[in-house]
């Protein structure tokens, strides 16, 4: 037990020693969590808009009046003629612009039918779509709105509500992705390099010479990152809750116990990976191609998996942060139990006693 | 207990490099012995075969009476290593090291003060710094404490004064010989002829073979041709002339001058002298030298490597 707490008092001077690793460790996870919930933000808010109103009469002024006091956008040009629609998307200032038809109001009242057209930048589409269908979204509600003193016989009303993240806030979407990214960067690839420093300074030859048996080594090595992990995992979910109010509506308990799972997962294959690179560069290449692209673009983090060609959603059923992400989401945002994420904790201990067998079988107690 | 080393048939080959070639040795118990050999004779190879770092191809070797793989926990117990890198933690502090070691080993530096006193008090001053800032003499002295925490019977030690300086090697040298009359086992390996005399015996070991195992005084005097120390103007010209002399046994390069022998017992050294001078050689010093290590593992590998 000496022995056990002597290798202990090492691994934490190393890592408080190193300004890399604490930055990694502690640095890491803010900065992350910032730039995700404040900078990379697909809500909308504020789009500018133009009009091109053939029109102008109180039935165009009001649905303009609506659009602005949406607060997702923002009208700020009023074009003379089509003609200008070309030049004012190619100069950036507008990303959509809304036109009216002539005699709108009248037809409205008339015939019952008038016709808009929405046209949009569509060099990035995926914000193009969102706009256009947030603007149709207002357009229908103005429908609705005037049609409600005549009801038409048979006319089919949708109603959405969108459950689990009422304003579709997209920082809901990123604190799970955020705590599987770092859990997996501190936990992985912060003991694969720390076991391949031991290679390359040689130090591991001496470890081994001496009567600390493998388990006691790999032991020593994995304990301060899993008590560093979980300490990150509280600052996420604690940042998530308190400063972008991520609610955590199901069990606590259960949350924390799933990020020890997912940790214990983490540092089973950073172990993998450390039997394998010979030094620090190798672990760190391995750790950053093998773990961080597909925990971030496979893992359904960011990019939805169903939108994703069948070989890569293939792929993604072996990426354990994607199940990770599943659990999370679940208990935080859904609120349910364990009797709905025990699939996908059952998958993950699966995985990480696969990676503990492989790394007691690869690692060596000789050199060679 | 009696700590004694010996080896038999040891071979170990890496891919297509045979590094060792059943070698064949016997240490005694409380022997300070040398492994004397070039860079890539096979000095830490057989080192980490003995410290059970790597395992044989064919043969093995006992400590005592502990086979080196099947008992290899045993080993790990009994021994002192210090491999030819410096390999403690650079960014832990020297007591700090040394504490780290004595955990591992289950004992406190306290109980083992007497074993590396005398060592202590030379870095103790520097007891705070990190052992990443130290000098390359203090950081081996360092790693010979951390090597000595647990009061091994037995001492590898893989070139120890690699890098040194001249006066922490002595100093170092100083040290194994206290440490012997502790009893313990010392194998040092070394590319640097001149520690060899400071051993009880040597092993001259070149390509995974072992040339001779004997005390320096007796691999001295088997030395059986004159020796002459050839001083010149140019001794890089002077060693390519000396090379297409038709009398040559031998002629190498010893620091500043070229050591010659001559293939007949009796010659006169005025012929050399009158060869050297044709060649353009005019400002010749010939003198008679008394043979080193150096030289009789010169003239050791040669006749190994088959040309005279």
């Amino acid at each position: 037990m000496n022995r056990f707490i002597g290798f202990l008092k090492k691994e934490f001077y190393h890592i408080f020693r190193d300004k890399r690793s604490m930055l990694i460790l502690f640095g890491m996870p803010i900065v992350q969590i910032m730039l995700f919930g404040y900078v990379i933000n697909t809500d909308l808010k504020d789009v500018k808009m133009a009009v091109l109103d053939h029109s102008k009469d109180e039935y165009t002024a009001e649905i303009i009046n609506k659009i602005t006091s949406s607060g997702y956008f923002q009208i700020n040009n009023n074009l003379k003629s089509i003609e200008q629609a070309d030049a004012i998307f190619r100069k950036g200032d507008v990303k959509l612009i809304l036109v009216f038809e002539p005699d709108f109001g009248k037809k409205l009242v008339k015939d019952s039918k008038a016709i808009v057209q929405i046209l949009t930048d569509a060099s990035d589409p995926n914000t193009a779509s969102l706009e256009v269908s947030y603007l149709q979204g207002i357009l229908q509600n103005y429908n609705v709105e005037i049609n409600q003193d005549n009801l038409l016989p048979s006319s089919i009303q949708a109603n959405s509500r969108m459950y689990f993240n009422a304003n579709l806030e997209s920082v809901f979407m990123f604190i799970p992705g955020i705590m599987a990214t770092i859990l997996m960067l501190v936990s992985a690839m912060m003991t694969s390099i720390s076991i391949a420093r031991e290679k390359e300074l040689g130090t591991m030859e001496i470890l081994l010479v001496s009567p600390l048996n493998p388990l006691q080594i790999i032991l020593g090595k994995v304990a301060p990152y899993l008590a560093l992990s979980f300490i990150n995992a509280l600052v996420i979910v604690g940042m998530g809750y308190f400063v972008f109010g991520v609610p955590v509506l199901g069990s606590f308990t259960l949350l924390m116990a799933e990020s020890v799972l997912f940790i214990f997962l983490a540092l089973s294959i950073g172990i993998f990976i450390s039997t394998v690179a010979k030094n620090q560069q190798v672990a760190m290449m391995l750790s950053m191609f093998v773990l961080m692209l597909p925990t971030i673009i496979l893992s359904g983090f960011i990019f939805p998996i169903r939108n994703m060609p069948v070989p890569l959603q293939v792929i993604s059923y072996i990426i354990p942060p994607k199940y990770f992400i599943v659990i999370l989401k679940n208990i935080m945002l859904k609120g349910v139990g364990f009797e709905y994420v025990w699939k996908e904790s059952l998958i993950l201990l699966a995985m990480t006693f696969g990676f503990i067998g492989l790394s007691l079988k690869k690692f060596k107690i000789r050199l060679q | 207990m009696n700590a004694g080393i010996s080896i038999e048939n040891l071979s170990k080959r890496y891919g297509s490099v045979q590094a060792l070639k059943h070698i064949n040795l016997d240490i005694n118990s409380g022997e300070l012995f040398g492994l004397i050999g070039p860079d890539g004779a096979g000095k830490t190879t057989l080192f980490r075969l003995l410290a059970t770092l790597l395992l044989p191809d064919k043969g093995g070797a006992r400590m005592g009476d502990i086979d080196i793989v099947g008992d290899y926990k045993q080993i790990r117990n009994l021994l002192g290593y210090m491999p030819g890198k410096f390999s403690l933690y650079q960014d832990l502090s020297v007591i700090e090291n040394l504490e780290f070691f004595a955990t591992v080993f289950d004992t406190r530096i306290e109980d083992n003060m007497d074993m590396i006193h005398d060592i202590w008090v030379q870095i103790e001053p520097f007891k705070d710094r990190l052992a990443g800032n130290l000098s390359g003499g203090m950081k081996q002295k360092l790693a010979l404490c951390c090597a000595l925490i647990h009061q091994p019977k037995v001492l590898l030690l893989d070139e120890p004064t690699t890098g040194v300086d001249a006066v922490s090697r002595s100093e170092f040298w100083q040290m194994l010989k206290s440490l012997k009359s502790k009893g313990i086992t010392i194998v040092v390996a070394t590319p640097y002829m001149d520690e060899a005399n400071l051993c009880e015996r040597v092993a001259l070991i070149k390509d995974g073979e072992i040339l001779q195992v004997n005390t320096p005084q007796e691999i001295v005097d088997q030395f059986e041709r004159k020796l002459y120390a050839i001083k010149s103007d140019d001794n890089y010209q002077c060693l390519l002339d000396l090379r297409e002399f038709e009398f040559t046994n031998s002629v190498f390069l010893f620091g500043q001058t070229l050591h010659y022998t001559d293939v007949r017992k009796e010659f006169s050294l005025e012929e050399v002298n009158s060869y050297l001078k044709s060649k353009g050689h005019l400002n010749l010093e010939i003198e008679h030298v008394k043979p080193g290590i150096e030289d009789c593992f010169m003239a050791l590998s040669t006749k190994a490597d088959g040309y005279e």
